[in-house]
């Protein structure tokens, strides 16, 4: 029942640097070929699909760990490719993933392509010498329609493996804009607005103003690894952040302990956890999907999750600026400063027979993320956007996709990628979860991060 | 001694009722009677307690599952057929209806396979001398204790490379090399209880060991084969890593373990299809279990009894 | 692939199956005609062949690897096992796993056997039984959600007046008991007996139907003598009805310690070893398949097979004696 970790899969919003890009590259037009008749199923030009030749009777498979439902999308934004060139797709996906795929790569019997959610797990399945290089069309693709910061996720020692698919947002606090407005608080800007807002619901209240859940079966704790990347991003800025997670300055250095111990003026303040829950431990068996839901019942008021959280409130809910939950971005330092943390995930291919090639070839095109954010919609009510610059705004309708987008869309916001997905997997996918939820449960910042450090692989 | 056993074993429960008093009737004749059938009740009250909240969980609306007790809905009764609507449905992207006849497919030969090939080889080490023979069923024992992650990678290759990965074929030679070392010692058990001087009478009679194999021991072994499948059955049944790994998450392939897995897809933690799906997986091997408890009880016993 | 296809694989699996060994009994049949007395490798050699390439090799390879390091490339001899002796969280997973194989075994055993007793010849002992028996039916899986609505925790604070529901039932008993409810999953060294509870839970059916089958068939000669001589309830069950079942008392304990051994999907669903609840099994998938260290796993599961010696060196020394019999 692991798997579940981080959701970056159920992504709603965009990256930084290639939204930014979206908007000039459209602005000159209405946002180009959407490829798709606006309402129904995704339909596309065939003439779209003529490089790509005849590939009747080849199967692709894939597999992921997206399940139901953010699985269709998926599937239907295959569609118009096989239908047009013949090629059967063939998507499976469970909960396990993350753990089976490097079996199934280590047993010599991987998919054809996988949808990996960890630049540090696509290094791992690098190293089984299974991944084969990305084909020159997909380079080019995604030359033209991502940020070069994006190709390097995809890459390792220098050779293009992957091209990013969705991506997701992170520093995001959820809350109630009708609490909010009921009582007169303001959405905070800056790090000690957030303090003190904080310290004004904890007295006005009569609850405790931050709820929090960290438990996620096998990655159990990365709730946690977030919010600590999110405050090395604004203790030490962007490069700090990057030598943290190449390790170039050690994990248990200042920068990472201030942040840490920033983290635990909330995590772990008596005062300001667990509402709806519990005491400051109880976070660390609260599944994270039920973290931020006493919000609802007036039982706490704040919720640092990612924007895929949406999907986590009951039907009918209404999500929006105004209505019973919304979020806001985790301001900076100050309000000029805008760190964003997020994620994405990345098509890995195994195979290199034509059709294989073929089908990652539009896959990192502006065609396809069009065909799949119109699918989210049509499907899901959305919950997915891309860093494809190819990607036409106007499709996306949910108002956190949007919201989203604004943070990303600020010009002074810097992007970083999650930092746990990079590090090396000894560290990334379990000394930094399992230390972590120690934390939680009372161990101390310097045992936490002496820890970890020395978790990092010697090489 | 050993003839009463074989009698109990293989001629099935006396009959007209109860022929004799055991010495638990007699010890528990002796308890104070109150107190022991108390004592039975909270047992079995306890036991039963935790099976019964799913039950009645998976009846309940999803909003209240989170949000009160599953015992506060006998005070304020709100049921709902819903859950299981959506795990059954065929229609539904989480339902569980294929999977089930998936689950059926793996588990009927997963079970035949090794039942049938500890049986020959149990036969062998009992009855048959050979030289190793000890060495090879103390390994054959000690090997029970390997763990089924350790042979993931290893399988996984091997399939691969006779081509039967993805397919039924590797999932059920899986369960039938994970199964037969418990399987032999067990039946080993049993065989060995069953008189020396039947297997003589019948050698001097000329007969083969596969004569005596099929004409003598299958039908004695009956109740120990029947009690040893349900054990099998219900590993199989209730198995998830070797039919994750192996059916290489196919949904052609996956078992009901698999769909159970997956059923809370991406959003929230969705208890009330994951209790109403959990539900669901019990009842076949309940009602199998159930069926079948005597010659599971009757096998068993005759296996381990001596002394 | 449809149902019937499925069904037809499974019947054709099945029919090949029967024909391969049919033939092979065939073969040996016709070898004893001939006067061959040396059949036995015949009956013995599918299972032998199966287990050692699904057990042995595999087996083999993780000895072989835990020798090396973390990506399997260079030697480092014991390494791995210094890590796990000098690294409190491995000694803390080793500890986990002797505290389940002796507890659970025991516990389970005891439970099974004073119901087997209790409910013995009483009326409507099936139904007793089979309520006793009905978790060992379901999947580790199941389990983990039933057990999930005994556990959860909210907290409870008398001094406030909306305290959240108490979801999982035996914290809603303490409250009503006048306590405070309890995180019983994350409170090491408790939390691994809250684990081993639900293992007890499945396993008390097992031990209860085979150890009740063992009672009745205990001869009356036997209760009879042992009554005339005037002994005490508490007497009739340790002289007479311990000893009469202790074979069966051994494979019980035996099965149930080594299904301990190897327990994985308890603590992978409830905790994922979090905690300080990691067992072996659970940490050897963790290392490999989520740290990426191969070497440290395979350490760790050839510890498990030590750790299994000397129950292996109990059931063969009964195993010797029943041979001398």
């Amino acid at each position: 029942m692991n798997g579940m970790r981080k959701r970056r899969y159920t992504t709603i919003a965009a990256s930084a640097a290639a939204l930014a890009l979206v908007l000039t590259a459209c602005s000159s037009d209405d946002g180009g070929d959407g490829g798709t008749d606006g309402t129904g199923a995704p339909t596309a030009d065939c003439a779209d699909f003529e490089q790509y030749g005849d590939l009747s009777g080849k199967t692709i498979t894939i597999y992921a760990g997206i399940v139901t439902p953010e699985d269709q999308p998926y599937v239907d934004s295959f569609k118009p490719f096989e239908d047009c060139t013949g090629a059967k797709v063939d998507y499976q996906a469970d909960k396990q993933f993350e753990q089976q795929i490097l079996v199934r790569a280590q047993a010599g019997n991987p998919p054809d392509i996988a949808i990996i959610p960890q630049p540090g797990l696509l290094a791992q399945l690098v190293a089984t010498g299974t991944v084969v290089e990305a084909p020159e069309g997909v380079a080019a693709n995604v030359d033209e329609f991502w940020g070069e910061d994006w190709k390097a996720l995809g890459t390792v020692d220098g050779t293009f493996y992957a091209a990013p698919s969705g991506a997701s947002v992170k520093s995001l606090v959820w809350y109630s804009p009708q609490e909010f407005e009921a009582n007169g608080w303001e959405v905070p800007t800056t790090l000690d607005e957030l303090k003190t807002l904080s310290d004004t619901i904890a007295a006005d209240s009569g609850h405790k103003p931050w709820c929090a859940g960290i438990a996620s079966d096998a990655a159990t704790g990365w709730p946690v690894t977030d919010w600590m990347e999110d405050f090395v991003l604004r203790e030490g800025g962007a490069d700090v952040y990057d030598q943290w997670v190449s390790h170039e300055i050690a994990f248990n250095s200042e920068v990472p302990t201030k942040a840490l111990d920033a983290v635990g003026e909330y995590l772990k303040n008596p005062d300001y956890v667990n509402g709806g829950f519990g005491d400051v431990s109880s976070i660390a068996t609260t599944a994270f999907q039920d973290g931020g839901l006493p919000i609802l019942e007036g039982q706490c008021s704040l919720h640092r999750m990612a924007s895929f959280y949406a999907a986590n409130f009951p039907q009918g809910t209404d999500i929006s600026e105004n209505g019973q939950i919304f979020a806001f971005y985790l301001p900076g330092k100050t309000a000029e400063d805008k760190p964003v943390l997020g994620a994405g995930e990345f098509v890995t291919a195994f195979a290199d027979r034509p059709e294989v090639q073929a089908l990652q070839e539009f896959w990192s095109s502006d065609t396809w993320a069009n065909l799949k954010a119109q699918a989210s919609v049509d499907l899901t009510n959305g919950g997915w956007i891309t860093a494809n610059k190819g990607l036409d705004p106007s499709i996306l309708t949910n108002p956190i996709d949007k919201l989203s987008a604004d943070i990303l869309l600020d010009e002074n916001a810097v992007f970083r990628f999650d930092g746990s997905d990079m590090m090396p997997a000894a560290v990334g996918s379990n000394a930094f979860w399992k230390e972590a939820t120690s934390w939680i449960t009372g161990q101390s910042t310097k045992d936490t991060l002496d820890k970890i450090e020395a978790a990092w692989p010697a090489s | 001694m050993s003839a009463v056993q074989i009698d109990t074993a293989t001629v099935g429960p006396p009959t007209g009722g109860r022929p004799r008093e055991s010495t638990a009737a007699a010890a528990r004749r002796r308890l104070s009677r109150p107190w022991a059938s108390l004592f039975a009740v909270v047992l079995a009250v306890l036991w039963t307690i935790p099976t019964f909240g799913l039950l009645v969980t998976s009846f309940r609306p999803a909003a209240d599952i989170n949000k009160s007790g599953w015992w506060t809905s006998f005070f304020d009764p709100n049921y709902t057929l819903e859950n299981y609507q959506t795990v059954l449905s065929t229609d539904s992207a989480q339902s569980l209806a294929p999977s089930i006849m998936n689950s059926i497919v793996i588990t009927i030969p997963a079970v035949v396979l090794p039942v049938f090939l500890a049986t020959l080889a149990a036969y062998a080490f009992a009855w048959m001398s050979f030289r190793g023979r000890n060495v090879l069923f103390i390994a054959v024992f000690a090997l029970q204790v390997v763990p089924i992650q350790v042979t993931l990678i290893p399988l996984l290759s091997l399939y691969v490379d006779i081509g039967v990965s993805g397919t039924f074929w590797a999932v059920w030679l899986s369960h039938t090399m994970f199964g037969l070392p418990l399987a032999v010692f067990l039946l080993h058990n049993f065989m060995q209880e069953i008189p020396g001087e039947l297997i003589e009478a019948a050698r001097v009679d000329g007969a083969g060991h596969v004569t005596i194999f099929f004409r003598l021991m299958l039908p004695m072994l009956k109740p120990a084969i029947a009690a040893l499948g349900i054990y099998q059955f219900l590993w199989v049944w209730n198995d998830l890593l070797v039919a994750l790994t192996f059916t290489g998450s196919s949904r052609d392939l996956a078992p009901m373990t698999v769909a159970l897995l997956n059923l809370t897809g991406t959003r929230g933690s969705q208890w009330f299809l994951l209790s109403a799906g959990a539900f669901v997986s019990i009842i076949i091997p309940a009602i199998v279990f159930l069926s079948l408890q005597r010659y599971f009880v009757r096998g068993l016993l005759a296996g381990s009894v001596k002394g | 692939m449809e149902v019937t296809d499925k069904l037809v694989t499974m019947v054709l699996a099945l029919v090949a199956f029967a024909a391969v060994i049919g033939l092979i009994l065939l073969v040996v049949h016709l070898l004893e005609r001939r006067g061959a007395r040396h059949v036995a490798w015949w009956f013995v050699g599918p299972t032998v062949l199966l287990i050692a390439v699904g057990l042995v090799y595999p087996a083999l390879r993780t000895l072989w690897r835990s020798f090396y390091d973390a990506a399997g490339t260079s030697f480092i001899g014991l390494g791995n096992y210094t890590d796990i002796f000098t690294s409190g969280e491995q000694l803390v997973v080793l500890r986990n796993t002797v505290l389940w194989v002796l507890v659970t075994p025991f516990v389970a055993t005891v439970v099974g056997l004073i119901y087997a007793i209790l409910v013995d010849g009483a009326r409507g002992e099936a139904a007793a039984k089979a309520l006793i028996f009905l978790p060992m039916a379901i999947s580790f899986v199941g389990a983990s959600i039933i057990w999930r609505f005994m556990y959860e925790y909210r907290f409870y604070d008398p001094s406030v007046e909306n305290n959240p529901n108490q979801i999982g039932l035996i914290n809603q008993v303490i409250v009503w008991l006048g306590g405070s409810p309890q995180n019983f999953l994350l409170n090491s060294p408790w939390n691994n007996l809250f684990l081993i509870v639900v293992m007890i839970w499945i396993q008390a059916g097992f031990a209860m139907t085979i150890l009740s089958a063992a009672i009745k068939a205990i001869p009356t000669e036997i209760t009879e003598a042992a009554r005339l001589d005037g002994v005490s309830s508490f007497e009739m069950f340790r002289f007479v009805t311990v000893p009469s079942i202790r074979p069966t008392l051994i494979v019980v304990l035996t099965t149930i310690a080594i299904g301990c051994l190897k327990v994985f999907d308890i603590v992978r669903t409830m905790t994922a070893g979090r905690f300080g609840t990691s067992v072996v099994a659970n940490e050897f998938y963790t290392q490999s398949f989520s740290a990426g260290n191969q070497g440290l796993g395979a350490a760790l599961a050839v510890l498990l097979f030590v750790l299994v010696v000397p129950i292996i060196a109990y059931n063969v020394r009964q195993l010797r004696k029943a041979d001398h019999r």
